[in-house]
This record gives structure tokens, C-alpha cells and sequence, in this order.
């Protein structure tokens, strides 16, 4: 790598700071992101009274709803990060300095990864309080929250940042990406387990990334009885591992090169008509 | 107006042939699908020259610029900018140039400062002891006149400033050379004016070759050293604005009025026949009016022939 490339990596990390300390004030920002987490403290808060086995429903869902926030914040605001950009001309903008393409998707990167664990503490944070805190859970475990968030990250975001690279505008980003997420999780054991759905849709669900970022976190979190509402009574560690390996090395070999087609395809002449669109939408 | 030009702007056009050639462009052709929409361009910029692509909606004018920048990729032809094809150029040819966009609601949360210093950064690596890199950003800030906003957000400029911005923001690294797409669609008089004060300063002060296009002819006249015509897929008029019109309709029209009836008379000499009138007529003649084919002329002229089907594979070159 040639120290110009170098330093524009920094300069992203410098760049994706700064514009996450930029949703951080802004406040309509802050609002969805308050809001929506906000919508998960709620169902905890609603399940905090029924128990399930001697445990608190809501201490068995606080870690799925973890494990699923990974996901949205990796897939799905990949996505919506790149189709905005495309749309806004700051991807053109990033393509006609030097670089800056490489400064660009580096702070995007730092972007999403911090909006995501922002997203996951403002959960975390009250719904310790709510259920008490996990009280099996030592220094490893945590350190096993952290890595699965780390994989989780790997094994979606890449595919977000593909996704944004095809759809024509934001909003066709999130349509694409938030209904099949939502499928996604009624499918995954999020908030019941998956045990108790048919067979062929379990099989669905282990396919996708959720359910295993759903059941690192259980296994990270929960005590080691609540083990008996997983398949097979395992945590599934070496299996967890693999297929979040498989998305990650599937979508990070994949990404590059759709992320250099939709750059090199970037003109003003693109930007124009995507502004005349969303004009035309009116918003 | 004419007189004033010449006088303001006299050595520009009159650049030696062996001056640096920053752009040249040979037999360049782009199709969409089936549609030919750039058939054969050529032409040629000079270091420290002002370029302006002129043509109707549709002529391919952005086509063109963009192919210059390295944004699309043509069908054929040869294409040399800075001394490297743009279809193959690298990060170290790209901190040479400023591309001007038109910004929409890009990094509307940045900050004027906040945002050049951040872009020109990413210039630091390619500075050379002859080509400091990047601009001062308080010194772009003052000369693009955003001085008052430099600490505002992108989203509280106004549509002048946030162009304005877009300038700064294509002068940043420094270019050698600089293009701009439209870059005054949609100002108001005064940020026009402004603006083209702007591009003056730039070509005086600097040696920053410029390429902009425009379909407003008033800009073309008032900021080019030299003016390109694009229509039909073909640039078919390069040359000076007054080059143009006496090329193309050298005869000017006189009219005058005597005793309440009006005439209308077509002169290559117009001095001339005005002489000769007033010898003739003395006071009787009223409300005397000379009248030079215009740009404006010229360009109808220009466009009709090569749309209407007329077309000559003649160039007007001067």
C-alpha cells in the first residue's frame, strides 16, 4: 500500500469519528436511534414479570435482541449509508479527490460499527436494570459479547454495503433490506425460541446470520441451563463460528468488487438524475 | 463591451502554439446503445487558458467533461489529459485536477472549514515543492467569499454559497487544471456576477487551466478566452467570442431613420457607409444604429446548420 492510500485510511477513521460526534447532535438522528431502541427496552420492560422456567422472559430476550441489533445495524445500515451517499452525491464527491474513495468507505466503516454499538449499549444499558443484571455472566463471557459483535459486523456489513451498491435510492434500500430482516427474525428465535417453530423453518433461519448472532449472545450471557430451549441442548459454538465466518469471508470477497463497479459507474450525470427523481418524489 | 474585453483580456487568446497543451482530444466518439451522441470532437487547451464547451440541451457536453475527468468511459478515440489517458488514470493524476460539482445536500452536516480541511488532506501527500498542496483553507475560504460562513453547516448555506462551496471545494488541491459542469445553473444575478469574478481571479492570478460548459451564452462571452461549440457531435466553431461572430456573419446591420420613414441596410464596412450617409444626408439622418452579428447570432447560426441536417464536416477554426 502506497502511503497516500495509507493516510487516507487515517483520514476515514478521522472522517468516521467526526461524522458519528455529527448524528450524536444532530438531533433527528438521535431521535430514530433513541427511538427505535427504545421500541426493545419497551418489550423487555412488558416481559420483565413473566417467567419462563425460573428465569425472566425478558432476561432470556435481552441477548437475541443483541444479537439482532448486530444485524440491522451491520445490514441495514450498511445499506442505507451507501444508497443515501449514492443518492446525496457524496460518494461523487469522494471519488473525485485523491483517495478518497479509500478515506470514504473506511469512515463509513467506523460509522456503522460505532453507530451499531452505540445502538446496542442505549439496551443494554437500561435492560441490565430491568432484569438485574446477568448473573452468571463473568469477564469472558463479555469478551465473548464482544467477539460475537465483531463477526457479526464482518458477516453483515459487507453485505449491506453490496446491497446499497445496486438499489436505485435510499428508500428502495430500506424496503429491500428491513421487510426480509423482519422475516428474518420471526424466524430465528429472537423473542421465543426456535424450537418451537416447524422444522424446514428452523432450517431457514440457520441459514442467516441471526440466529446464530442471536444464540452467540445467549451463550455469552445466559446461564448454562437456559441451554436446554437451544437445538440439540448445545450452544453450538464451532457451528455459531462457521457460518458467521462463511457470510463474512463470502460478502468481504464479494464486496470489493461490487463497490468498485458501482464507483466507477458514479458520474454527475447519475448523481442528476437521482436528484431529479427524489426531487420529483419530493422528498 | 466588445472593446472592453479586448482591452481586459488581451494575451490569452493570442498564446503561442508550443505553450503547454494540458488537454487534446482527437476523433473522440461516444454512443449510448444506438445513439451516437459525440461523433468525432476534437480540440485542444493550453495551460492558464479558459475553455468554455458551449451547446444546446442534449449535445453532449457533460458527456464530454465527464470522459475529461475520467468519470465515463468513451466509445473511441484519443484522449490526453495533463499527459495521461483519463480512462487509465491514477490517484497521483487525479490530486492534479478539481472537478466541480453541483452539490445537492451532500455533507450537509459538515462545516464549511471543517469540510476543506477535511478534503484537503487527502491532497497532502502529492504537494511538491513548486505546487504547495493543499490551499491555504482560510485564503479559499475569503477568496470564494464564504469568510462569513466558514464555521456554518453545509445545510444553512444558500444555494449561492453552497456553489460557491463547490468551487472551493474543486480549487482545494490546488489544480492545474479545473472543470466545471454548469457551474452557474441556478444563480441569481449577483451570485452570477460573483461567481464570474471568481473564475477572472483564478486565470489571472494562477496558471489553472479552466474547462466549463454552459448553454448561457452571455457566461461563454463573458469568461472564455476561448469558445467551443458542440452540436450535432462535432465541435463546430472554436475561437474567441468576437472571432466567432465575424466569422461567421461579417457584415453588420445599419439602420437608420430620415424624415419619420425607417431603412435597414447590410454592410461589410459599416464605418464606411456611415461616413458616406452623413455626407449625403448630414442632420436629417436620426436614430442611426449599428448592429454587429452577436454571439447569439452566431451560435443560432452555428446550431441550426448542424441540427437542421445542413451539416459540413467544416470546422470553424480561427
Amino acid at each position: 500500500m502506497s502511503s497516500a492510500v495509507v493516510s487516507a485510511s487515517r483520514l476515514g477513521v478521522t472522517r468516521g469519528l467526526l461524522e458519528f460526534k455529527q448524528t450524536l447532535v444532530t438531533p433527528a438522528e438521535l431521535f430514530w436511534t433513541l427511538l427505535i431502541n427504545v421500541g426493545y427496552v419497551l418489550v423487555l420492560y412488558f416481559q420483565r414479570n413473566r417467567s419462563v422456567e425460573g428465569s425472566s422472559l425478558a432476561l432470556l430476550t435481552l441477548p437475541s435482541i443483541l444479537g439482532m441489533a448486530v444485524a440491522f445495524g451491520g445490514a441495514q445500515g450498511a445499506t442505507n449509508v451507501l444508497a443515501t451517499h449514492r443518492e446525496d452525491g457524496t460518494l461523487l464527491r469522494a471519488k473525485a479527490i485523491p483517495n478518497g474513495m479509500v478515506g470514504y468507505l473506511v469512515a463509513q466503516l467506523v460509522v456503522i460499527s460505532l453507530t451499531t454499538v452505540f445502538g446496542i449499549v442505549v439496551v443494554l444499558v437500561p435492560g441490565l436494570f430491568l432484569i438485574g443484571g446477568f448473573p452468571s455472566a463473568g469477564a469472558g463471557d463479555w469478551l465473548l459479547v464482544l467477539g460475537v459483535l465483531v463477526l457479526g459486523l464482518l458477516a453483515t456489513l459487507p453485505w449491506g454495503m453490496i446491497i446499497g451498491s445496486f438499489v436505485k435510492s435510499a428508500a428502495a434500500g430500506f424496503g429491500l433490506t428491513f421487510l426480509p430482516l423482519c422475516g428474518i427474525v420471526a424466524i430465528s428465535g429472537i423473542f421465543y425460541p426456535i424450537t418451537a417453530l416447524a422444522g424446514w423453518l428452523q432450517g431457514v433461519a440457520q441459514a442467516f446470520p441471526i440466529y446464530w448472532l442471536g444464540l452467540g449472545m445467549r451463550a455469552a450471557l445466559l446461564p448454562d441451563s437456559a441451554v436446554a430451549a437451544e437445538i440439540g441442548q448445545s450452544w453450538r459454538q464451532v457451528p455459531m463460528i462457521g457460518v458467521l465466518a462463511v457470510w463474512s469471508l463470502v460478502g468481504l470477497s464479494i464486496a470489493p468488487s461490487v463497490l468498485r463497479r458501482m464507483a466507477r459507474k458514479e458520474s454527475g450525470a447519475t448523481m442528476q438524475e437521482r436528484k431529479e427523481r427524489a426531487l420529483h418524489r419530493g422528498y | 463591451m466588445t472593446v472592453m474585453r479586448e482591452l481586459g483580456k488581451p494575451a490569452r487568446s493570442a498564446a503561442p502554439a508550443d505553450e503547454e497543451t494540458v488537454i487534446d482530444v482527437r476523433g473522440l466518439r461516444m454512443r449510448y446503445g444506438s445513439v451516437d451522441v459525440l461523433r468525432g470532437v476534437e480540440f485542444t487547451a493550453r495551460r492558464g487558458e479558459v475553455l468554455v464547451l458551449l451547446g444546446p440541451n442534449g449535445a453532449g457536453k457533460t458527456t464530454t467533461i465527464e470522459i475529461l475527468e475520467g468519470f465515463r468511459m468513451r466509445s473511441a478515440g484519443e484522449v490526453d489529459v495533463l499527459g495521461v489517458d483519463p480512462a487509465q488514470g491514477d490517484e497521483r493524476w487525479r490530486a492534479r485536477l478539481g472537478v466541480v460539482l453541483q452539490s445537492w445536500r451532500d455533507h450537509h452536516k459538515w462545516r464549511v472549514r471543517e469540510l476543506l480541511h477535511h478534503l484537503g488532506r487527502y491532497y497532502e501527500p502529492y504537494a511538491t515543492p513548486e505546487c504547495p498542496r493543499p490551499y491555504d483553507v482560510d485564503e479559499l475560504i475569503e477568496k470564494v467569499g464564504l469568510a462569513e460562513q466558514a464555521d456554518q453547516r453545509l445545510s444553512t448555506l444558500s444555494g449561492g454559497q453552497r456553489r460557491r462551496l463547490d468551487v472551493a471545494i474543486g480549487l482545494i488541491g490546488r489544480p492545474e487544471l479545473l472543470f466545471m459542469d454548469e457551474p452557474a445553473a441556478g444563480f441569481d444575478p449577483k451570485a452570477r456576477r460573483d461567481f464570474h469574478d471568481l473564475v477572472h481571479s483564478l486565470s489571472d492570478l494562477e496558471d489553472t487551466t479552466i474547462l466549463l460548459t454552459t448553454h448561457d451564452l452571455d457566461e461563454a462571452e463573458k469568461l472564455a478566452d476561448r469558445i467551443l461549440i458542440l452540436a450535432g457531435g462535432h465541435i463546430v466553431a472554436d475561437g474567441s467570442a468576437d472571432q466567432l461572430a465575424r466569422r461567421v456573419s461579417a457584415e453588420a446591420e445599419v439602420r437608420w431613420s430620415r424624415g419619420g420613414e425607417h431603412f435597414v441596410h447590410a454592410t461589410a464596412d459599416a464605418t464606411r457607409f456611415v461616413r458616406e450617409l452623413f455626407a449625403q444626408y448630414g442632420e436629417d439622418v436620426a436614430e442611426l444604429e449599428v448592429r454587429r452579428a452577436t454571439l447569439e447570432d452566431t451560435y443560432m447560426a452555428l446550431v441550426h446548420r448542424h441540427e437542421s441536417g445542413h451539416e459540413s464536416e467544416e470546422v470553424v477554426s480561427l
